[in-house]
Formats: C-alpha cells, sequence, structure tokens
C-alpha cells in the first residue's frame, strides 16, 4: 500500500520524481514501488526502522546505486548511466553522509573546493573565496587549514555540509547526518540544517530528529520494508499516524 | 679480505652501476605499477582482465627466464636494446607487477566512503581515483614500496647474466681476476648492505612524513 496524499506539497514544480522504483540486492528486495515527489524548495525528511531502505532510497536518487526498475529524473532529466552525464547530474546534487566522509588527505577548506574546482572549472581564487564564505556560513571558517582528523565530529559535518553546497547544487541529500554524533553536538549541524530549509534549498533527509522534522520539514515519509508507508505532514504524521507500523515505531523511539 | 680493501673502486663503481639501475627501473616500475593498479580496480571489465593477465603471467615467471626472454626472443622479432636497456625492461616489467598489486591492497584500504563523496561532488571515475583515491592508497603503502625497492636492489644482480655491469658482476669479474671469490663476494654482500639498510631507513622516514593525520 503506497499513501498516495501529498499534503502541502508544492509539487506543481516537482524537482524530484521517482516512479515504480524497485531495487534488489541479490535476493534483497529493498524498494518496492517507491512513488515520491519532491517539489523545488521542498523538505522531505524520511523516517522508519533501520533496514527499511532509507539509505539506499536516498542513494538512489544521486545514482550511487543503480536502480532495478522504476524511473528517476531530477529537474525533468533522468539519471543518466554511469558516466560524463552522471558526473555532471551528481554536481547538482549534495549529498551529506552519516559517516562524513570528508577527504582525509585534504585540508577542510581543500575539501571545500576540490568539485568547485575540478568539476565546476572555478579558478583557485574564486573556489577559495566561495568555500571561505561557505565555511564562515557553517561557523568553522578557522579550521580551513585543517585536516578533517583534527576536527570536532559536528565540525566535521558542517565541513562536509559546506563541501556540499560548494556545487551549488539543486538539492540535497542528508543519510542520517547526525546519527554519528555525541549529543551536544547535533544541535549544530541542525542549526545549519534548519538554515538552509529556511531559504528554500530542497532537501531529502533522512533523520530520525523529531524537533528538525517538525520545524524544517514540509512532509515526513515513513518507510518500512522498503516501502513507503505514510506519507503526511509533521504534524498530521507524528500526532495522529494512521497506519499501525508507524504508530508502533512513533511508540519505539518516543519512548525514551 | 685485501683483495676487497685494494679494489674498493670497483664495488663503488659496481655500487654506483647497481643503484642507477635499480633507481631508474624503480621509477618506470612505480609508474607503470600505479597503471596497472588503476587498471584493475576500472569499471571496464576487459581492463580489469589485461591487468590481472599481466601480473599474473609476469610475477610468476622467473626473473632470469624473463631477461633471456627479452635479450634473445625480442630481438629474434625485430626489437633490440643495449643490455643495459634490456635488464631496465626486465627489472621494470617485473617490479611492476609487485607494486600494482600493492598499490591496489593500498586503493582497497581507502575507504569505500571516500570514493562515494568523491562521485558525489561529481568527480568521475578516473578524477575521484587520481585526486581522492590514490592520494591515500599511495600514502599507505610507502612501506611496503620501500621493501619492493630493496628487493628489486638485489634482484638487479641479476642483470650479470647479461654482462651488464653492476655490483654482482663486479665482484664475479674480481673474483675471476685473482681466483679470490670469498673474499670478492664477502664484499658484494657487504656493499649491497650499504644500499638496502639505508632504503630501509630512507623508507621509514618517509612513512613517517606521509602518514596521514587520523
Ligand atoms: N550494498 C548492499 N548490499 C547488500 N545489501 C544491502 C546493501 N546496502 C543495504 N543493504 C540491505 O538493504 C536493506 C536496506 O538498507 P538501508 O537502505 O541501508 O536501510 P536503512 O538506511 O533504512 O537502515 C538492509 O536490509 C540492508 O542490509
Ligand atoms: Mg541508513
Amino acid at each position: 500500500m503506497v499513501a498516495d496524499a501529498r499534503p502541502d506539497s508544492d509539487s506543481h514544480d516537482p524537482l524530484v520524481v521517482m516512479e515504480g522504483v524497485n531495487k534488489h540486492f541479490g535476493e534483497l528486495h529493498v524498494l518496492r514501488d517507491i512513488d515520491l515527489t519532491v517539489g523545488r524548495g521542498e523538505v522531505v525528511v524520511v523516517i522508519g526502522p533501520s533496514g527499511s531502505g532509507k539509505s539506499t532510497l536516498c542513494r538512489c536518487i544521486n545514482r550511487l546505486e543503480p536502480i532495478g526498475s522504476g524511473r528517476i529524473t531530477i529537474d525533468g532529466v533522468a539519471l543518466p548511466e554511469e558516466g560524463k552525464g552522471l558526473a555532471k547530474l551528481r554536481a547538482d546534487v549534495g549529498m551529506v553522509f552519516q559517516s562524513f566522509n570528508l577527504f582525509a588527505h585534504k585540508t577542510v577548506l581543500q575539501n571545500v573546493t576540490l568539485g568547485p574546482i575540478k568539476v565546476r572549472k572555478l579558478s583557485k581564487d574564486e573556489a577559495r573565496e566561495r568555500g571561505m564564505k561557505l565555511l564562515q556560513r557553517v561557523g568553522i571558517a578557522e579550521k580551513a587549514d585543517r585536516y578533517p582528523a583534527e576536527l570536532s565530529g559536528g565540525q566535521q559535518q558542517r565541513a562536509a555540509i559546506a563541501r556540499a553546497l560548494a556545487m551549488e547544487p539543486k538539492l540535497m541529500l542528508f543519510d542520517e547526518p547526525t546519527s554519528a554524533l555525541d549529543p551536544e553536538m547535533i544541535k549544530e549541524v541542525l542549526d545549519v540544517m534548519v538554515e538552509l530549509a529556511t531559504e528554500g534549498t530542497t532537501m531529502v533527509v533522512v533523520t530520525h530528529e523529531m524537533g528538525f522534522a517538525r520545524s524544517a520539514a514540509q512532509r515526513v515519509a515513513f518507510m518500512d520494508g522498503g516501502r513507503i508507508v505514510e506519507i503526511a505532514t509533521p504534524q498530521r504524521f507524528f500526532d495522529h499516524p494512521e497506519t499501525d507500523r508507524a504508530k508502533d515505531f512513533l511508540s519505539k523511539i518516543l519512548a525514551h | 679480505m685485501s683483495v676487497v680493501f685494494d679494489n674498493l673502486d670497483i664495488f663503488l663503481e659496481g655500487m654506483r652501476r647497481t643503484l642507477e639501475l635499480s633507481v631508474l627501473s624503480f621509477i618506470l616500475a612505480f609508474i607503470l605499477g600505479i597503471v596497472v593498479a588503476a587498471l584493475r580496480v576500472s569499471p571496464v571489465p576487459p581492463l580489469r582482465w589485461a591487468s590481472a593477465t599481466y601480473v599474473e603471467m609476469v610475477r610468476n615467471t622467473p626473473l632470469l627466464v624473463l631477461m633471456f626472454v627479452v635479450v634473445f626472443a625480442f630481438p629474434s622479432i625485430g626489437f633490440t636494446y643495449s643490455y643495459f636497456a634490456s635488464a631496465v625492461i626486465v627489472l621494470t616489467a617485473y617490479t611492476a607487477t609487485f607494486v600494482g598489486e600493492t598499490v591496489r591492497s593500498g586503493i582497497n584500504a581507502v575507504s569505500t566512503g571516500q570514493a562515494e563523496a568523491a562521485r558525489a561532488i561529481g568527480l568521475t571515475f578516473p578524477q575521484s581515483l587520481r585526486l581522492v583515491v590514490m592520494p591515500q592508497a599511495l600514502r599507505t603503502v610507502v612501506g611496503p614500496l620501500g621493501g619492493i625497492f630493496i628487493a628489486l636492489l638485489k634482484n638487479s644482480g641479476v642483470a650479470v647474466a647479461i654482462n651488464v655491469p653492476e655490483l654482482t658482476s663486479a665482484a664475479t669479474q674480481l673474483g675471476t681476476d685473482t681466483a679470490q671469490f670469498i673474499p670478492a663476494f664477502l664484499g658484494a654482500a657487504a656493499a649491497y648492505l650499504l644500499l638496502t639498510i639505508p632504503s630501509g631507513f630512507a623508507t621509514n622516514w618517509l612513512e613517517r612524513r606521509v602518514a596521514i593525520k587520523r
């Protein structure tokens, strides 16, 4: 059962469209008939139990994982096969990983300028200027010349967000960006994300941070067993979940 | 041992030649080995097969046999080189297989998240290999690469079989001329140690210098 209600989604201007997407890992059917439209400027939070396919959904959107069947378009363009065209498309889709994945052999500023220089063909000076502005914006300008391992987790994740933003992407994907962080660092990362959302950045965010979902998301998609079981506004989803699986899941994460 | 001390210049010249042969072969093997490793992890299957075939064929043939193949077989089909060039070709081809395998293990040791992050910002596969994965892989295999260089210094002695003047052939010549093989080869052993042991220290130093902060 796929909920087709799309309350509040301004999908008159869709940026990401997933239609009938299926994905297997060997025998394992990890995405089942996924239909999801993300409007331009919209923030969609994806929640659900571990193993329900949230990361895979995220990774299919920039084709880090190829899909088995169905269709995904970004800004009207179907995802191309692996190659130059796909690289070009990925440059327009920022991605933030749970484990940060900053380039370990490069300084924070070099992490942020690599894509603009090598992909966007900016001059080194332009890239550095853009990079420093972004590092300022996420509050770690003073760490520009440090290596990732010299930063705290929260600082690394903010650097990773700056690295993605430096490409001026149309869309940002976040896969549990705060799950690897100590509690006191979660807020500094969420603050940056809330600011992005407020500015109208289109975002797909896998997270269990309900505060963020309530304050920043237009819609919450609940996944279970590879399906989007329920999709609704945060208010409706958290206060009046429709399906038993969602109720069950919410009772578990709210229990502590 | 006076044979050795009276003929120090012969040993010094031999060491110089051995070093020349080994350093030149290592530089070429390093470049070729990186290409071999890059092909080995390529998304294009035929490139992977070509690289694997090369590695398995060359690595599993005795060095001396390879040497004779290049010296005798290649000229018979129209390729001729000086003996020195032949020795460089063989040592390069042989050493590149070990460099290739070592660099590949370094590539595998780089977390997949690094390559994914590189692709996620729009780098192509070759770019992410060159700019993100390879620089980290090479840093982790400096130690093993130093070991390969030391093996190459010693392996270069098989060039004696095709009359390339280097340390082993210098000792052979001296032994023949003076009929004192034991001191001549003890001298050669000492001269090899003078090359290999400092190479080990240099490797350790370099390894610490390029280590990635973790
Ligand atoms: N590369 C992979 N190979 C095989 N199975 C995978 C792979 N990645 C994820 N899976 C499996 O697919 C399912 C969904 O995984 P994932 O999308 O990571 O879920 P979530 O992010 O919701 O925890 C899980 O059962 C997981 O074990
Ligand atoms: Mg996940």
